[in-house]
């Protein structure tokens, strides 16, 4: 009799899962010692489903077909100058907040899987999460080489990494991966794993990739897709670990929904960066943000909800409230950081006519209403060469970091605000999300390191705005300030034969 | 519209990176040293990690050795992710080639039954011990400070991830694809005694607290007696015991295992002459581990090969040590 | 029933996937965007081994789908022959 031959599924199970055993010379939990501090029940790894069945050869091979057609497409890029190709240099100014943003996210996402890829005792989830942190790895280095080019002849990308731990905007994305760094194996796995990469990706990479195809920007286009394409084993990953621990036991429902709640709200918070990037950065535009919110996250991530309903879990509360304020989101952001581009490490400008008549078909309730008046009071003061930014320093939340500049829902006149007392001391908030974050788990955020708080303790260089740009290796007259008339400005004209 | 591109208004502002050019001067960068230096987040932490309330989120007090600057662990093998997956994926094609051909001329049924139950009881199980070798190298990732040592660590654990898999694979070319030798080999590694000492060695290795101390446990002591036993020992000995066709199975294993040895051998010596300190801590460990290896190995070394084998494992492993300054 | 969707790099590659897509899902719509080509379908969407081969005329392993892909939405299920997202609602 011949033997029954295996199927690639059972292959894989041998390959993988099969390759753990039951421990007898040293208790499991001292090699898996975080698995219980959550409260998650885990009370089967087998059954944990692996959402892709990839061998080490296999990734090997895939990957590096990728890897190579990457690099090609770089040195192409970087030999004919390919930065010269770009729609205009503001354009520049969306990849430098990708860089100094975004980037560090993907080093602290490879620690983070790293950890769980460690921790998790189940196998197939580490093994998941393990080629997740080395893909992440991929990520942070492809994207440092894609813009090695563009920081040859643009500033504001050359203190990337300084600036990630020190710059105001930026502790918002470092204070959003340290958050899910710092917390167990389980939630960073829902909130780095599920409501980030599954849920809020597609936000935060389609519009910057389609942004630089629209705008010529070849490199990035070619890292961003790429980078994606290891992105949708990410994805099934995410969505596998909340189905696992929403059946492994019913206790673990109400965890689930609390880290669903936290992280949606805090992915939201970080992607206003995107939608100002979106509407207001982006010489050739694609797309509002507030279409893309519609396709990618009310389409989507409806459906997605009305799939998890039967472990009876809802979308969170605040969905509502994102909904007013996608019309209203981006306009305050660029508003914001046009009044402190002196301490921002890229430029802004206000929107040309042609862009604000784009702004008032996209956004027909609020742009002429609330925001076109501004930018046109800005653009006259600056006529005058009266450039208009702001000294004082700005109140930042507690919970997301961001500049007090949310107004309220049913109030776009009033800037919203909101506080708690823990411990006898004050804290504040953009909004009522931020806030109930904060109240469940304040010991944890009362250890934010808030710059503004951080500049007036003198902890920022001492002293004042220049010892801080000082601290912050901002490079002052170059890398910051308004666009017209800044060196990268120059160049252009240079570049592109224009007196 | 064409545009005219002088190439004296094209010149470069900056060669490269501001913190590669504090290191290395204001002059066109590697691509390993844009995607290695610095990369590691060093300041202003937010919250206390809740699994670790003592140290800050990346803290280089998770390891008792201290250096002044961890970027000198520099990887010889200069691999960030591009080259090293397009160097495991050409060795991997090889691999796949020699297993095919180990499939297709049927060179499984040339081999003796005794050497084939030899294979699944002491080859076969060290797809579980490689379990263990990923698991100590992803903890050093996790934990490890600065990215030329995290990210070569990275690369290390998912090898060994892959050599499990390599050493299954070599069962399934043994069964005819049924997975029966792996049953079999997981009893072994299970309950046969040659096997005991291994696995409590890789249970312990797996509550070590310190990253480096799991690096000195898992890559330099274990490593060294392993790949003299198996990948060289061995070799030897299938040869001479009609067992060449099997060592096509084993290239991707000994192959990897030289070039790995390079860079480890190139960590502990920068860790170890950095510091008195450093020495003295991992002259503590390697003592500790070597007498768990001693006892843990022997049974198997002997089953495997002879008496003596691991005698001559470990007199690689002084003659290994001896060079970083760890001799006696 | 909810929308699934998928989306690939534009290239040649995917050229022969998606045609094999419009064969097997005929409710399928195609949107073609800068650098991408995006999918929709009701429900679910499914992807076949034997139809890419056919389109390609050469064999295809279904993994490789990885190489070109940018997004989806919904559950997986991978096969040898087959890739298939959906949801189930």
């Amino acid at each position: 009799m011949s033997p029954t031959k295996l199927n690639l599924k059972d292959k894989y199970k041998l390959l993988t899962r099969d390759l753990d055993w039951e421990f007898s010379y040293e208790d499991r939990q001292e090699a898996f010692p975080y698995e219980e501090f959550e409260g998650i029940k885990i009370t089967d790894w087998d059954k944990w489903e692996d959402p892709f069945r990839l061998t080490m050869d296999a990734y090997w091979k895939y990957q590096a077909e990728k890897e190579k057609k990457l690099y090609a497409i770089y040195d192409a890029f970087s030999q004919n100058n390919g930065h010269t190709n770009v729609t205009d240099a503001r354009y520049v100014n969306a990849i430098k907040l990708f860089l100094t943003g975004v980037s560090p996210g993907e080093h602290a996402a490879h620690l983070g899987f790293a950890f769980t890829g460690r921790q998790m005792g189940g196998i197939g989830a580490r093994v998941a999460a393990q080629m997740q942190s080395i893909d992440e790895l991929r990520h942070i280095q492809t994207q440092i080489h894609a813009m090695s080019h563009y920081n040859k002849f643009f500033d504001g990308f050359d203190e990337f990494n300084h600036m990630h731990d020190r710059v105001w905007y930026l502790s918002v994305p470092k204070s959003f991966f340290e958050d899910a760094r710092t917390a167990g194996p389980f939630e960073f796995m829902v909130a780095i794993g599920f409501s980030f990469e599954y849920v809020l990706t597609n936000l935060l990479f389609v519009p910057f990739m389609s942004g630089a195809a629209y705008n010529g920007d070849m490199a990035t286009v070619t890292f961003g897709f790429s980078a994606q394409s290891d992105e949708a084993r990410h994805m099934t990953l995410g969505l596998e670990i909340i189905k696992f621990l929403l059946e492994q036991h019913e206790d673990n429902v109400p965890i689930v929904q609390k880290w669903l709640d936290k992280w949606l709200w805090r992915g939201y918070r970080l992607l206003t960066l995107v939608a100002m990037m979106m509407d207001y950065m982006l010489p050739q535009k694609f797309m509002s943000w507030q279409e893309a919110w519609e396709l990618y996250f009310e389409d989507a991530g409806g459906a997605l909800f009305k799939d998890l309903e039967r472990y009876g879990i809802k979308m969170p509360d605040y969905t509502e409230t994102i909904k007013q304020e996608k019309e209203h989101l981006s306009h305050q952001a660029w508003w914001t950081f046009y009044q402190y581009t002196h301490a921002a490490a890229f430029h802004t400008w206000t929107p040309s006519s042609d862009e604000m008549d784009w702004l008032s078909e996209k956004y027909p309730n609020t742009f002429d209403k609330y925001y076109r008046p501004r930018w046109e009071l800005a653009a006259e003061m600056e006529a005058k060469g009266e450039r208009f930014y702001t000294t004082g320093l700005p109140q930042l939340c507690q919970t997301c970091q961001i500049p007090m500049m949310f107004t309220e829902v049913d109030d776009p006149s009033q800037v919203a605000y909101r506080e708690s007392v823990y411990n006898d001391e004050r804290f504040h908030f953009c909004s009522d999300p931020c806030k109930s974050i904060f109240d469940n788990e304040p010991e944890k955020y009362v250890h934010a390191w808030l710059p503004v708080h951080q500049i007036l303790q003198g902890n920022c260089g001492g002293g004042g705005l220049d010892k801080v740009i000082e601290y912050y290796h901002l490079d002052n007259g170059a890398a910051n300030l308004e666009f017209e008339g800044s060196p990268d400005a120059e160049r252009w004209k240079q570049w592109k034969g224009v007196a | 519209m064409t545009i005219e591109i002088k190439t004296s208004t094209m010149k470069p502002v900056r060669n490269t990176y501001a913190h590669i050019q504090r290191r290395f001067g204001d002059k066109p960068a590697t691509r390993y040293q844009e995607a290695t230096y610095d990369v590691h987040s060093t300041h202003n932490f937010h919250y206390k990690p809740l699994w670790d309330q003592e140290r800050e989120l990346n803290d280089p007090a998770r390891t008792a050795v201290v250096m002044a600057d961890w970027y000198d662990l520099k990887d010889p093998r200069q691999f960030y992710y591009g080259p090293y997956v397009q160097n495991r994926a050409k060795m991997q094609e090889t691999a796949e080639n020699n297993f095919s051909f180990f499939e297709k001329r049927g060179l499984a049924a040339g081999l003796d039954e005794v050497l084939r139950a030899k294979i699944i009881e002491t080859v076969i199980p060290m797809r579980h011990a490689e379990v263990a070798a990923n698991l100590n190298n992803m903890y050093g990732t996790a934990h490890g400070t600065g990215t030329a040592v995290t990210q070569a660590l990275i690369f290390e654990a998912m090898d060994r991830f892959g050599n499990a898999q390599y050493f299954s694979k070599i069962g399934l070319a043994l069964d005819d694809n049924t997975g029966s030798s792996l049953v079999e080999a997981k009893q072994h590694w299970m309950s046969n005694p040659i096997w005991q000492g291994l696995r409590a060695y890789c249970e312990k290795t797996l509550t070590i607290k310190d990253w480096f101390e799991a690096f000195i446990a898992q890559d330099i002591v274990l490593d060294t007696l392993i790949n003299d036993l198996y990948y060289r020992q061995f070799d030897v000995w299938l040869t001479a015991n009609g067992g060449r066709d099997l060592l096509l199975l084993m290239e991707f294993m000994q192959q990897r295992a030289k070039e790995s040895q390079r860079w480890s051998d190139s960590v502990l010596k920068s860790v170890v002459a950095e510091s008195e300190h450093n020495a003295n801590q991992i002259r503590a460990w390697i003592s500790t581990w070597r007498i768990r290896a001693q006892e843990a190995l022997a049974p198997l070394a002997n089953a495997l090969l002879c008496e003596q084998a691991l005698a001559e494992a470990f007199s690689v492993l002084e003659q290994r040590l001896g060079k970083v300054g760890l001799g006696h | 029933m909810s929308r699934v969707q998928i989306a690939f790099q534009d290239n040649d590659e995917s050229r022969y996937i998606v045609a094999a897509i419009e064969q097997d899902n005929p409710t399928a719509v195609v949107h073609y965007e800068p650098a991408m080509i995006r999918v929709e379908n009701e429900g679910s969407l499914t992807i076949n081994r034997e139809s890419v081969c056919e389109q390609i005329g050469m064999d295809w392993n279904v993994q490789s789908l990885h190489l070109n892909l940018i997004t989806l939405t919904g559950h997986i299920d991978e096969e040898d022959d087959y890739f298939k997202i959906m949801w189930n609602n």
